[in-house]
C-alpha cells in the first residue's frame, strides 16, 4: 500500500462519493463532514468514518447499491467491504482512478 | 486478588468485529466455558479456563469486539471499562490477546495502535492466516512486531494445530509472574489520532506485508447474486420462507410432543396425588407452568440455528444491507427484521435476537414493537373466533372471506408495529441521535459446526434460566389467582367463579363493558395472561364446558350462541394489541434489565387494545351487528 501521489489527487476532480454509481473507482482525496446528522455531531460521523479504515488516500470502489434509491451502498476500502448510507458518503470526497490505469480486476 | 489465583494469569480477547476472535475463543477454551452477565447490563461475559502445556492455569475472557475503545454501545463500553480496569467487578486483564484477521489488517492494526497506549502487555494474533495466505498476502512477521512494537503470532483457529504457536506463547507468558499494572495513557481518541493511527497502520502494512489481499472471489461471487436488487431480495424472501416455514413446522412435532409429555405427566400427577389443593397446584401450577414455557425451547432452537449460521456465514450484514431502507422508513434499523420476523413465531425469541442490534436505542424499539407481531399463540384464538362468527363465503371467487379476516388480523399487527416505531422515533426519541447505518460486510466463512453448537446450547440454557425462573413465578401466581379462595362444598358453577381471577375480571368488567366485553370474557383474560392461547381453554372453563382445549369447537359454538358478532370482532381486535402474555413481559425485563420498558410496553398495547377494540365494537354496533 502506498502513499497517493498528492499532486495526482490535486489534478483530479473531486466529487462526494455519496453521488457515485456503481462501479466507481477511486480515492479519497478528503473527509469532509458538512454538519450534524440527526443529533449525531459531524465530529463523531467522522471518527466512525475513520475507525471503519476510511481514511485520505484509502482506494474505494462502490461494488453494490441497496435495491430502494441505490441506498445503501457497499464499498470496498481497500480490502475491506463497508456498507454505509449515501447520506455519510456525502462526506468522503473522493477522486476517480483514471480508467485507463485501473487494475482493479 | 485472592491468594487461590495469585498465579493465574487473566487474559483478555480484543479485537474488532468479524476478527475470528470468537472461534478462537472457542479453540483455546474448548468447551470449558461459562456465560455469565456482567452486573447491571445485558452485555454477555463470555470466560473460560486453559491449562497450558506446562500445567500453568490461565483465564481467559472473550471481550465484545469493538473498533475503538471508544464505546459507542453498551458492549463497546464493557470493553474498555474490562480493559481500562474500570469495572467494579472485574480485576484489570493482566495481558491482552488482540486478535486481527490476517486478510484485513487495516482497521485492526489501528485498533493495536490504540491500545498500545492502555499500556499492558499484549500478542498480536493473525488470526485466518491461512485464508490470508492463499489469497497470496505475505507478512513478514518479525518486520511487522518490529514496525509495531509488539510481539505478533500467527493461527488459524478453526484449523487442527493452527493455534499451536499461540499456545505456546501463552504458555511462555503463563510461566511467569504477573507483572505490576502501570497506569494507562490512553483517552479518548480524536479525530485527528484516528486519522494518525490509520496513516501509521497503513504505514506499517507498507512495510511488513508485501501484498494487500486480493478481493475473495468466492464473496465477490456469492455477492454478485445475493446483493444484487432483484435477485438480492428475492434470494432473501426465499430464505425468510425456509425459515418461517422451519420455526413453524418442523417445530411442530417436538412441541406436540412437550405439550404432550407434560399433559401425560399432569394428568399422572392427578392420578397419583390426592385430589385438592396440591393435586391443583402440582398439576395446574408446576407441570403447566413450567411445560408452558418449554414448550417454546424448540421454536427457539431453530431459530437460533438460523441465526447462528446466517451470523457466521457472514449473510446477517447483507440482509441488513437490503432491508435498511424499508426499514428505515418506519425508524427500525436493518437488523431489527430478523427479530422481528422471529416474533411471527413468539415474540420471547424474537426479543431475545435483537441482540443482533448494537445501538441501544433500535434495540428498544424493535423489543417494544416485537409483540405486535402475530405470534403463532395468538393462531388458536384467531382460529376460534373466525369460525365461529365469520361465515365462509368465498370472496372475489377464489378467497375465503375467513382466511381474508386472519390476512388482515396478521397485517393489522405488521402494519400497527410499523406506526408504532414510526412514531417512537419522531416523538419518543427525538432528543436522542439517530446512529448512522455504517457496516461492514465480511466475507463469506464457511460456519463452524462445533462453534454454532456450543452457542446453540448457552442459548437454549440463557433461555431456560432467564426466562424459566421468571415465567414460571408468573405462572404461579397464575394459578393462585385462578385457584383461590376455593369454591365452597356443594357449590355447582366451575370453580374459577369463585377466585380472585374473578373477582377481578368482574371488578374491571364496567371498564371493559364500553368495548363490548362481558364479566365471562373478563374473568378469562386473567388466565389468558399466562399465554394467550390459555384464554381459549378459559373461556371453556367460565363457561362451564368440560375438558376446555379439546373442545375448542364446543366452544366456538357456545360463543357463537352467546356473543353478538360486535364483541367477537372487539375481541379480535383486541387479541391484535394486547399485552396477554406474561412470558414476553418477562423476557422484556430480562433483556432491558428493568421493569421501565415492561411498564411501557405493557401500557401502550394496554391503550391500543382497548382503543382498537373500542372502535371496533362501537363501528359494529351502528353497523347494526350488535
Amino acid at each position: 500500500m502506498s502513499d497517493p501521489d498528492t499532486r495526482t489527487l490535486e489534478a483530479m476532480q473531486t466529487t462526494p462519493l455519496g453521488l457515485a454509481q456503481r462501479g466507481f473507482c477511486g480515492r479519497v482525496s478528503a473527509i469532509m463532514v458538512g454538519g450534524d446528522h440527526l443529533g449525531v455531531s459531524a465530529n463523531e460521523i467522522e471518527r466512525r468514518l475513520l475507525e471503519l479504515g476510511i481514511v485520505e488516500g484509502a482506494s474505494v470502489q462502490i461494488l453494490h447499491e441497496g435495491p430502494i434509491g441505490r441506498d445503501p451502498i457497499a464499498v470496498r476500502v481497500n480490502g475491506t467491504t463497508i456498507a454505509l448510507r449515501r447520506r455519510e458518503a456525502m462526506a468522503i470526497m473522493v477522486g476517480e482512478h483514471d480508467r485507463a490505469a485501473k487494475t482493479v480486476p | 486478588m485472592t491468594a487461590i489465583d495469585v498465579n493465574d494469569w487473566r487474559i483478555a480477547l480484543v479485537g474488532t468485529p468479524n476478527c475470528g476472535k470468537t472461534a478462537l475463543f472457542n479453540a483455546l477454551t474448548g468447551s470449558r466455558q461459562k456465560v455469565a452477565n456482567y452486573a447491571g447490563v445485558t452485555v454477555e461475559r463470555k470466560s473460560g479456563v486453559l491449562h497450558t502445556a506446562s500445567g500453568h492455569r490461565v483465564d481467559l475472557i472473550d471481550l465484545p469486539g469493538t473498533y475503538s475503545l471508544r464505546g459507542r454501545s453498551p458492549d463497546e463500553d464493557i470493553t474498555r471499562d474490562v480493559i481500562l480496569g474500570k469495572l467494579a467487578s472485574e480485576s484489570p486483564p493482566d495481558f491482552l490477546l488482540c486478535v486481527a484477521d490476517a486478510t484485513n489488517l487495516r482497521v485492526a492494526l489501528r485498533l493495536v495502535i490504540e491500545l498500545k497506549r492502555v499500556r499492558r502487555p499484549m500478542l498480536l494474533v493473525l488470526n485466518m492466516i491461512d485464508i490470508a495466505r492463499r489469497r497470496g498476502v505475505d507478512i513478514d512477521l518479525d518486520k511487522l512486531s518490529a514496525e509495531l512494537g509488539v510481539p505478533a503470532v500467527t493461527s488459524t483457529a478453526v484449523r487442527r494445530g493452527g493455534i499451536d504457536d499461540l499456545l505456546r506463547r501463552i504458555d511462555d507468558i503463563a510461566g511467569k509472574p504477573t507483572g505490576e499494572i502501570v497506569a494507562s495513557e490512553w483517552t479518548t481518541p480524536a479525530v485527528s489520532d484516528l486519522r494518525a493511527a490509520q496513516r501509521e497502520a497503513d504505514r506499517v502494512i507498507g512495510a511488513a506485508v508485501s501484498e494487500p489481499a486480493k478481493p475473495d472471489t468466492w464473496t465477490t461471487r456469492v455477492d454478485a447474486v445475493l446483493l444484487h436488487p432483484v435477485w438480492g431480495m428475492v434470494a432473501l424472501l426465499l430464505l425468510l420462507f425456509v425459515m418461517f416455514q422451519a420455526v413453524f413446522a418442523w417445530a411442530e412435532p417436538a412441541m406436540d410432543l412437550i405439550s404432550g409429555g407434560f399433559d401425560a405427566l399432569g394428568a399422572f400427577s392427578a392420578t397419583v396425588l390426592p385430589e385438592g389443593l396440591l393435586q391443583s397446584f402440582v398439576q395446574n401450577g408446576v407441570i403447566s407452568g413450567v411445560g408452558s414455557v418449554l414448550v417454546f425451547l424448540p421454536q427457539i432452537l431453530i431459530l437460533f440455528l438460523f441465526i447462528l449460521l446466517l451470523e457466521d456465514l457472514g449473510y446477517m450484514a447483507r440482509a441488513a444491507f437490503l432491508m435498511d431502507r424499508i426499514m428505515g422508513g418506519a425508524g427500525l434499523h436493518g437488523r431489527a427484521f430478523i427479530p422481528l420476523l422471529s416474533s411471527f413465531a413468539c415474540a420471547i425469541p424474537g426479543i431475545m435476537a435483537t441482540r443482533v442490534i448494537d445501538n441501544k436505542r433500535d434495540r428498544l424499539t424493535t423489543i417494544m414493537v416485537a409483540p405486535l407481531m402475530t405470534c403463532s399463540a395468538r393462531i388458536p384464538v384467531y382460529t376460534l373466533i373466525i369460525a365461529a362468527f365469520v361465515p365462509n363465503k368465498p370472496v372475489l371467487g377464489i378467497l375465503g372471506l375467513q382466511g381474508l379476516v386472519m390476512f388482515g388480523l396478521y397485517a393489522a399487527g405488521i402494519f400497527s408495529a410499523l406506526a408504532v416505531s414510526f412514531v417512537a422515533n419522531h416523538f419518543f426519541w427525538r432528543d436522542s441521535a439517530t446512529p448512522p447505518f455504517m457496516l461492514e460486510l465480511p466475507d463469506y466463512k464457511l460456519p463452524q459446526l462445533r462453534s454454532v453448537l456450543m452457542n446453540l446450547y448457552q442459548r437454549a440454557m440463557a433461555f431456560l434460566k432467564r426466562a424459566g425462573t421468571t415465567i414460571f413465578s408468573m405462572m404461579v401466581l397464575i394459578w393462585f389467582l385462578a385457584s383461590f379462595p376455593r369454591p365452597p362444598a356443594g357449590a355447582t358453577e366451575p370453580a374459577i367463579d369463585f377466585s380472585l381471577a374473578a373477582m377481578i375480571g368482574r371488578w374491571i368488567e364496567p371498564v371493559l363493558a364500553p368495548i363490548g366485553f362481558n364479566w365471562q370474557i373478563s374473568v378469562a383474560l386473567i388466565p389468558g395472561m399466562a399465554a394467550r392461547e390459555v384464554a381459549v381453554a378459559s373461556l371453556g372453563t367460565v363457561y362451564a364446558i368440560e375438558g376446555g382445549n379439546e373442545a375448542a369447537e364446543q366452544v366456538g359454538h357456545m360463543l357463537a350462541g352467546q356473543w353478538s358478532f360486535a364483541t367477537a370482532l372487539a375481541f379480535l381486535a383486541w387479541y391484535v394489541f394486547a399485552p396477554q402474555c406474561a412470558s414476553t413481559l418477562a423476557v422484556i425485563k430480562r433483556e432491558t434489565g428493568g421493569w421501565r420498558w415492561v411498564l411501557i410496553t405493557f401500557f401502550y398495547m394496554l391503550s391500543m387494545a382497548y382503543l382498537a377494540a373500542f372502535v371496533t365494537y362501537r363501528v359494529a354496533l351502528a353497523m347494526g351487528w350488535g
